[in-house]
């Protein structure tokens, strides 16, 4: 697959945020066009360079400081110099020459061993033609999901390094405050430093073992990233998620994985309010990136014998909604098929809910609500609310269903679906 | 780049062990030090003697303090350290996953800062150095 996409606009560039300044000292059209230059080539290319120019020593800081340097290099010479052919090759001689400096200075060499000392006869970078610069962004996908690297800080890092985005943004989508998160990925590229987590492909027995926890940590940019308002970080887990599935090449949960984020991203409106799945109008819906879903669904139901795993299922849940847009109705029998097998794959309390709520449709509330989670087990969680108040509600227990109704709104962070559910149990919660 | 193994489980005395325990385990550690020799990653190993006769030793308002036993009364003890020199953490850790020890208990995998080479430091990296 290419490596330039663009998934309907919705990928945002970091080129525009802090990482690359603008100058003003050049005239206003060439700056232009060398700071469109820059922010295509970031786009495309920004987790592939930090890969290459990570991946001798391992350490990420000093690659992403030098390429942002870089960057700003191609700000000042560009509109001057014209953009180069070859603009990815330009980056990344001038960051592996600032990296070069930094190895080289007095200070640096002082603070490693002498056994590693990088301003060594071998440079890391022989044998590296900036005109061919290697993919080694699953190496970096690996470092970034490495069982040693704590799971819960793994997604972010790779929404840093091989993404580009800032520690803010990140820590926004994880709803934690900006120096704590800026902290947790500092920690973390200290840690694949000196602990000398190696940027290498695990082999095909290690690469099996370790998978699920790269694709876990993307479904958690995925996840965490859904209804983000404005900055379209969805775009880049689900850009993230077809990266990974096409590095990995016939792994049939990463496509899984990949027709899952691409479905979901199609169905995504953050600017219209909550209206729930089975009754939203498909002609709002992103048809090129259902028709993109539904071509890795197939891929990952043609990757092998056996059963499919969470994900494909996950993803032909999605994909059995997104054929209403053909249909003119949504095949309930079928999600009835899919949830008892997700149910059996994966028996997490989200899918049992989900569960819950189709058997509502296909066996009638009372079998709904008999599958649902016992109380103690699904009163934390936000959905088991609001199937629960929805299964109550059409069970004719109206009181019941208010009350349930009240929790659920009063338990999300997204005023859209409050709103929404607020008006189900004919409750006004004052907003925040 | 090197690793020490820090092997941590709990302490069985003689008795309970059984000659025949005993004898199993000094084949396994036999057999693990020819594994590392023969790969050419071996630095150095100990087994160390149960923490029962440990001392442990410190300065409390300037007067030494030398107590009878280990510094941490836990159930895992540490037991024994291997010091390796591999290329990266996971070969560190597929080393750790070898020992006899792993079946009783946790073995940290600890990197190396600096060590010495005919009685002085290599110079080392601390991890402020590059908090930035």
């Amino acid at each position: 697959m290419d490596d330039v996409r663009d998934t309907g606009g919705t990928r945002r560039v970091t080129t525009g945020g802090a990482r690359v300044v603008t100058t003003d000292r050049h005239d206003a059209t060439d700056t232009r066009t060398a700071h469109g230059a820059a922010e295509r080539v970031a786009r495309a290319s920004y987790g592939r360079l930090v890969a290459v120019l990570a991946a001798p020593t391992g350490d990420l800081a000093l690659a992403e400081d030098a390429l942002a340097g870089a960057f700003e290099a191609a700000l000042s010479s560009w509109p001057v110099q014209g953009v180069p052919q070859n603009p990815e090759g330009w980056l990344i001689t001038v960051a592996r020459n600032r990296q070069r400096d930094v190895w080289k200075s007095a200070a640096f060499r002082a603070a490693v061993p002498l056994e590693d000392a990088p301003a060594r006869a071998d440079d890391p970078f022989a044998g590296l033609d900036p005109a061919r610069i290697p993919d080694r962004r699953l190496e970096l996908l690996a470092v970034c999901a490495h069982p040693a690297i704590d799971p819960a800080v793994r997604a972010p890092l790779m929404l840093q390094t091989v993404m580009g985005f800032e520690a803010a943004q990140i820590a926004t989508a994880f709803a934690v405050p900006p120096a704590t998160m800026a902290q947790r990925l500092v920690r973390a590229k200290r840690r694949i430093k000196l602990a000398r987590i190696p940027f290498e492909v695990p082999d095909r027995t290690a690469l099996a073992e370790r998978t699920p926890a790269l694709l876990e940590a993307v479904y958690g940019c995925a996840a965490i990233t859904w209804r983000d308002e404005v900055g379209s970080l969805a775009g880049e887990a689900q850009y993230l998620a077809v990266v990974l599935a096409t590095l990995l090449g016939d792994d049939r949960e990463a496509w899984g994985l990949a027709a899952l984020t691409t479905l979901s991203l199609a169905r995504r409106n953050p600017q219209s309010a909550f209206v729930p799945l089975d009754e939203q109008d498909p002609a709002d819906w992103d048809a090129a990136l259902l028709d993109e879903g539904e071509s890795y669904l197939r891929r990952a139901a043609a990757g092998g014998a056996g059963a499919p795993g969470r994900f494909e299922l996950e993803a032909a849940m999605q994909a059995v909604h997104a054929d209403r847009r053909r249909t003119g109705r949504t095949d309930w029998p079928a999600l009835r098929e899919l949830s008892m097998a997700l149910v059996r794959v994966a028996p997490s309390l989200g899918a049992r809910v989900a569960r819950a709520a189709i058997f509502g449709r296909t066996d009638g509330p009372d079998a709904g609500l008999g599958l649902l989670p016992e109380a103690s087990a699904g009163q934390s969680f936000q959905p088991w609310w609001a199937t629960r108040a929805e299964l109550l509600w059409r069970a004719g227990r109206a009181d019941e269903a208010r009350d349930a109704f009240g929790r659920a709104a009063e338990m999300t962070d997204d005023p859209g679906i409050r709103a929404f559910l607020s008006a189900r149990a004919g409750l006004v919660i004052p907003p925040g | 780049m090197r690793y020490s193994l820090l092997l941590h489980y709990p302490e069985m005395s003689p008795d309970e062990l059984g000659a025949e325990g005993m004898a199993e385990g000094q084949r396994a550690f036999a057999s693990y030090a020819a594994t590392l020799h023969a790969a050419g990653v071996l630095i150095s190993a100990e087994v160390l003697q149960p923490s029962e006769v440990t001392t442990t030793v410190r300065v409390v308002d300037g007067a030494l303090q030398v107590q009878d036993g280990p510094f941490a009364d836990t159930k895992e003890q540490l037991g024994g350290t291997v010091v390796i020199d591999v290329p990266n953490l996971d070969a560190a850790i597929e080393y750790a996953r070898q020992a006899p020890s792993i079946s009783w208990g946790p073995v940290e995998v600890r990197p190396s800062a600096t060590h010495t080479v005919d009685g002085a430091w290599t110079t080392f990296e601390t991890p402020a150095a590059h908090a930035g």
